[in-house]
């Protein structure tokens, strides 16, 4: 507190200088996805029209649709729907093994994974909803700059080779999302799914994936190592370990797939070969599916 | 040289590294290939895995055998292979190489010359000396045996001569032969007698080696003119199956440069040695042949020279003027034609065409002028050896050719008129022919009776007339004079070419003289008596490769020598001159034979074809070059290099590395020729177009567009003319004979046209063309030199065959073609307008109103009017150039208008409007 405003702001915008293009990009892609307007898909208190349903002796007489009442014997009452904020808490993998990225020409997975959390955010943000990341390093809240304070804390990188998601600090009955390649550790993504539908959140899991851990392309002699070098994998026919590598991959798939099931989630796989507009699509219509 | 079957090694020790490939073998199977490190965030659900196999941690056998099969043609290759090598000759002692070095072992020269280099070189490898001999270039001693290696270096220097080697001196040489040597025989394959003496002189010496060609050698003889076709005769040494070789007829086409003018096939019967070929070809074509060549043989026997027994003389006959058709027995060219028909070759056409055919006699029926430029040329061509005789006749009686100044084309000067003997007006009889002097060329021809001259055209007294004089009448007047002008020269007959004046084209001694003139042909060779005392200098020699050189500086050959026809080291075969006619000798002449020669069982006659020696190591380091890298695509391949995720970049480098063959040199695309310009002709010939010539000034150009369009226009709307766009040309280049009428405005700086465009534009006029020649000053100046344009105009017509001139008559045809017009303004309103002048004895006929002027469309109009501005409107009919003033200028442009349609008029119809026919008409019109 003691240092003077403008080495304050220069300090805050060398802080900002990474957040950008993160953002910008966020926000391109955001635009690429048209929303329409989300409702919670019941009667409840909202602005637009849900059903007409028979006027009951609670409901005051204003409330009665006289032209859809006029065109029957009964009277009618509109029902709209409901429209409440809702909560989203965000969880990004950030470890070392989502840096990986097999050609120069795509994205990292980190990136990938970042790029959709905070498009999805800022949709939903526009959208009136509350965004925040779980851990408790960021409450959910509405308003734009909820995005840039996402971006700022998206854009850390953690030092170990893979992540387990987060779930401690997340509202009750509220939205989440998990992205990552989800490679490392089954048993804590299955501790913290657990955790998320003892509290009623349901949410979507997004696996993003290089197109090369899915082809798996390798061949010769290869000494395969993880991103920090921990893990280590010596073989002499790479390409013999292919059917097997796949198998597993698929499997755990699978186990994930059914994780998500059970937990009432929703899961799915992006490629960061493929156009991340279509996995945005889906995350967000994810987060709108009726429970 | 250690040899294994075919193939021998340089360096043989070299193999024995081969036994070193099955201990590398067992090398390299051990080591495996070094493995690549990829951080793959996937190896978490790696661990665990094992692999499969287990041998996969050696090299797999193919890369094995691969490698192997590099190292061993490297191994190889650096032994030095060789296929085919060549065994050395057995025999010991000296070596006598022996070549015949005729013409017909010229075909063959260079691949007999390596294999004399080999055997020379076999000789000194074996320590043997040697000695080179040709028998067509014998030396004055027996051979001197020298260094192998010496006498190899003098091969090079051998050259075939182009004809037999004697006989006489052979057997000379072959009587200073002595000591013991062996012979190696480079025969030619033709029999000669010669040979027998000398092979028992060689096998006495030692034993004897033949070398022939087992080729066919074919040769020509001299080709002989019958019966209006050539006939050329073809010798073939070896009887066999039928074979057909071509036969061209090489010549200079008219540019001078030599050219194939024709080819024909000539098929040998099975077993026949002979084949005669009969070449017609027109006798223009004939005439220029120079020699006969067998495609495909560089040898002198395969070459037949042809000289002047082939040539007939070619007579071109001009006469001046229009022919008049059917009234031939007046066409003064009848009796020539009748006359030289049958022993000379006529040709037709314009002095130009004349003159690029360039015959050996050109004969003027009565023409008087030429052009500046065409008497040049015709002075160039007579200077250079052509004969030219001029006939006498009423247009050159009329013209003043030669009057004061003795002309360069006649032989002496002419008194004006001529005089008239023997005709109802004159004095005295018609006269008859004095006899001949001694030095005169008609010295000896008896003069019949009847031959009478009534009219004639008289010389001037000069002081060189009496040595010119060859042929005088009875009075002493010279009848025929001669002149001699650098190598040519020009006769003047005083007399017409037919029976005007005089009846000597009608008797026999016409044709005689003509003979002794030398206009018809002369028999082809000379007889003995003739030739003996003559002397003949070589023109050109042919080499024994068959090659026409210039003679330089060879002695010449006397007549007696040159009779006997067989050529020899003191007569190269070739053209001799001699006096006034030219003999070609040939390789062999009409009685010569040619066939193979039989050597007897015991000598061994061995072909030419030496089979190489092809060294193989070059083939086996390039094999290993591609093994080697057929191996680097192998190990990448195996080392996963080119799948994984860096693979393009792998892949990339070893293609580039690998296909850095540089692409053949391509050549440029030939330059398609630009497109001949068949639209412009379509263009022009399609319509009646108008053109005028381009002077090169916009302003211009645009007025003579703009007038002729308007003219175009007019024509179109008041006459059943329809012309198209008009078109601007220029007479270097564009084809003037589509346009009926050129439109000529003069500049004063207007470039002269060129040779070839004075030629066209000759032509165009003499075809019946007309170009209005516009100075477009007539304000300033009269017809003349008095203005730039003036002075102009007349640089330009000197070299056009322009008519005498006279300003438009009252009744000349061009007043009534389709409108009455007595003036003929344009911009300006002169009366100065020229056109072709009528002859001088032009009456009106009984009743007709105008005079019978001219028969034909004049073929120039000049004058200064400036029409094309007062002709000229725009696209829409609005005219351009304000002409006069007010009421009087539209009445002098619509005179002009109508002026230009008369002229178009006259142009297309010519003199229609003089037929009786519109008399009637044209009375009433003129209101009488």
């Amino acid at each position: 507190m003691t240092e003077r405003p403008l080495t304050l702001r220069s300090g805050a915008e060398a802080l900002a200088a990474p957040l950008p293009p993160l953002l910008a990009e966020a926000e391109h892609l955001a635009t690429t996805v048209i929303v329409g307007d989300h409702g919670r898909r019941r009667a409840g208190l909202g602005d637009t029209f849900w059903q007409y349903r028979p006027a009951q002796y609670h409901d005051e007489r204003r409330h009665i649709d006289w032209r859809r009442s006029a065109k029957s014997d009964n009277q009618f009452v509109q029902d709209k729907e409901w429209q409440i904020a809702q909560s989203v808490q965000v969880w990004v993998d950030q470890s070392a093994s989502m840096a990986y990225a097999s050609r120069d020409d795509l994205p990292s997975k980190a990136d990938r994974a970042r790029v959709l959390a905070l498009a999805s955010a800022i949709l939903l943000l526009r959208g009136g909803e509350r965004v925040g990341l779980t851990g408790g390093l960021l409450p959910p809240k509405r308003g734009e700059a909820q995005a840039a304070q996402m971006a700022a804390l998206l854009s850390e990188d953690h030092p170990d080779d893979f992540g387990a998601p987060v779930a401690d600090g997340m509202l009750h009955h509220s939205r989440a999302v998990f992205v990552s390649d989800f490679l490392g550790d089954i048993n804590a993504v299955e501790r913290a799914l657990s955790e998320a539908a003892d509290r009623d959140i349901r949410g979507a899991l997004v696996q993003v994936l290089d197109p090369a851990e899915e082809a798996f392309p390798f061949d010769g002699r290869t000494i395969f190592e993880s991103m920090t070098g921990a893990m280590r994998h010596e073989t002499l026919k790479a390409a013999d370990l292919r059917d097997r590598y796949l198998d597993r991959l698929a499997r755990r798939k699978d186990r994930l797939a059914e994780l998500a099931r059970l937990s009432g989630w929703q899961f799915h796989t992006h490629h960061t070969g493929d156009s991340a507009s279509a996995a945005l699509l889906w995350l967000y219509s994810a987060l709108e599916r009726r429970s | 040289m250690w040899s294994l079957g075919p193939i021998a090694f340089g360096a043989p020790w070299l193999l024995l590294g081969l036994i070193a490939l099955p201990i590398l073998w067992l090398l390299l199977r051990a080591v495996p290939p070094a493995p690549l490190r990829r951080r793959f965030p996937g190896v978490a659900l790696l661990l665990g895995l094992a692999d499969d196999e287990s041998q996969t941690d050696r090299t797999p056998w193919w890369l094995l055998l691969l490698r192997m099969l590099a190292v061993a043609a490297v191994i190889t290759g650096f032994a030095g292979p060789v296929l085919n090598p060549q065994d050395d000759q057995p025999g010991s002692g000296p070596l006598l190489v022996l070549v015949d070095g005729t013409w017909a072992d010229a075909r063959d020269w260079p691949r007999r010359l390596d294999r004399i280099e080999a055997a020379l070189d076999n000789a000194a490898s074996d320590g043997r000396p040697a000695a080179l001999v040709q028998l067509t270039d014998l030396p004055a001693e027996g051979p001197v045996f020298q260094d192998a290696q010496a006498v190899a270096q003098g091969v090079a220097g051998l050259v075939p001569r182009p004809h037999d080697p004697d006989p006489a001196a052979i057997a000379a040489w072959a009587a200073t032969l002595s000591g013991d040597f062996d012979t190696f025989w480079l025969s030619d394959g033709v029999s000669r007698d010669s040979r027998a003496v000398l092979l028992e002189a060689l096998e006495n010496r030692g034993s004897v080696r033949i070398f022939e060609s087992p080729r066919p050698i074919f040769a020509l003889k001299p080709p002989r003119y019958e019966d209006g076709a050539i006939s050329i005769e073809a010798l073939r040494g070896q009887t066999g199956p039928d074979t057909e070789i071509r036969v061209d007829a090489i010549g200079l086409d008219p540019a001078g440069v030599e050219r194939r003018l024709a080819s024909e096939g000539v098929t040998f019967e099975p077993d026949a040695k002979a084949a005669t070929l009969d070449l017609s070809l027109p006798p223009e074509l004939r005439n220029r042949i120079t020699r006969f060549e067998v495609q495909g043989l560089s040898s002198a026997g395969a070459v037949a020279l042809t000289d002047d027994a082939l040539k007939r003389r070619e007579v071109a006959l001009l006469s001046g003027g229009n022919d008049r058709e059917g009234l031939e027995l007046l066409d003064p060219l009848h009796y020539l034609r009748q006359a030289l028909t049958p022993s000379a070759d006529l040709v037709d056409g314009t002095l130009s065409d004349v003159l690029l055919a360039n015959p050996d006699v050109i004969i003027l029926a009565d023409v008087a002028t030429l052009s500046e430029l065409e008497s040049q040329d015709l002075q160039d061509w007579v200077e250079a050896g052509g004969l030219l005789v001029r006939f006498a006749g009423p247009r050159l009686a009329a013209s003043d050719v030669s009057r004061d100044a003795e002309d360069p084309l006649m032989p002496v000067r002419l008194r004006v008129g001529g005089r008239s003997i023997g005709g109802a007006m004159s004095w005295g009889e018609p006269k008859a022919l004095a006899p001949f002097d001694t030095d005169s060329p008609f010295f000896g021809l008896a003069i019949p009776d009847d031959v009478t001259v009534n009219a004639q055209v008289i010389a001037q007294p000069d002081p060189t007339l009496a040595d010119r004089v060859i042929a005088g009448l009875a009075d002493g007047t010279p009848l025929v004079t001669r002149k001699g002008t650098g190598q040519g020269r020009i006769v003047l007959f005083h007399v017409t070419a037919n029976a005007e004046w005089s009846t000597l084209p009608l008797s026999g001694l016409f044709v005689q003289m003509l003979e002794r003139l030398a206009v018809s042909t002369r028999p082809a060779m000379p007889d003995m008596e003739a030739m003996e005392g003559t002397s003949w200098m070589p023109e050109d020699v042919l080499d024994a490769f068959g090659v026409l050189q210039d003679a330089g500086a060879l002695p010449g050959v006397d007549g007696a020598r040159l009779a006997q026809m067989t050529p020899a080291a003191d007569m190269p075969p070739g053209l001799y001159a001699g006096e006034d006619r030219r003999i070609a000798v040939n390789v062999l002449n009409a009685d010569s034979t040619l066939s193979a020669t039989a050597w007897p069982a015991r000598i061994p006659v061995e072909g030419l074809d030496v089979v190489r020696e092809t060294p193989l190591k070059g083939w086996l380091l390039g094999a290993a070059l591609v093994l080697l890298m057929l191996d680097i695509l192998a190990a990448l391949a195996l080392s996963g290099r080119l799948r994984g995720p860096r693979a393009g970049v792998t892949a990339a480098i070893v293609v580039l590395a690998m296909a850095g063959l540089p692409t053949p040199p391509q050549a440029q695309e030939a330059e398609s020729p630009a497109p001949v310009p068949e639209e412009f002709a379509v263009a022009a010939t399609s319509n009646v177009v108008l053109a005028y010539v381009q002077t090169g000034n916009p302003r211009v150009d645009e007025m003579s567009e703009a007038g002729l369009y308007g003219l175009s226009n007019i024509l179109f709307q008041r006459t059943s003319i329809e012309p198209a766009m008009p078109m601007g040309i220029d007479p270097e280049t564009d084809e003037l004979a589509f346009f009926p009428f050129l439109y000529w405005p003069v500049t004063a700086d207007q470039d002269l046209p060129s040779r070839e465009a004075y030629a066209k534009l000759n032509r165009y006029l003499r075809s019946g063309g007309m170009i209005l020649f516009d100075t477009r000053d007539a304000d300033l100046a009269r017809f003349g030199s008095s203005s730039p344009e003036g002075q102009r105009l007349q640089a330009i017509a000197r070299g056009l065959d322009i008519p005498p001139l006279e300003p438009i008559p009252q009744d000349h045809v061009l007043t009534r073609t389709f409108y009455l017009l007595q003036d003929f303004p344009g911009r300006h309103a002169s009366r100065d307008v020229w056109v072709e002048a009528a002859p001088a004895d032009a009456q009106a006929a009984e009743g007709m109103p105008f005079r019978d002027l001219n028969d034909g469309v004049t073929p120039v109009v000049i004058g200064g009017n400036d029409w094309a501005a007062a002709w000229a409107t725009d696209e829409t009919g609005n005219p351009l150039v304000p002409i006069g003033r007010g009421m009087a200028g539209e009445r002098q442009r619509e005179i002009a208008m109508r002026f230009g349609v008369n002229l178009i008029m006259h142009v297309l119809t010519g003199n229609y409007k003089s037929d009786q026919v519109h008399v009637p008409a044209l009375l009433d019109r003129l209101g009488q």
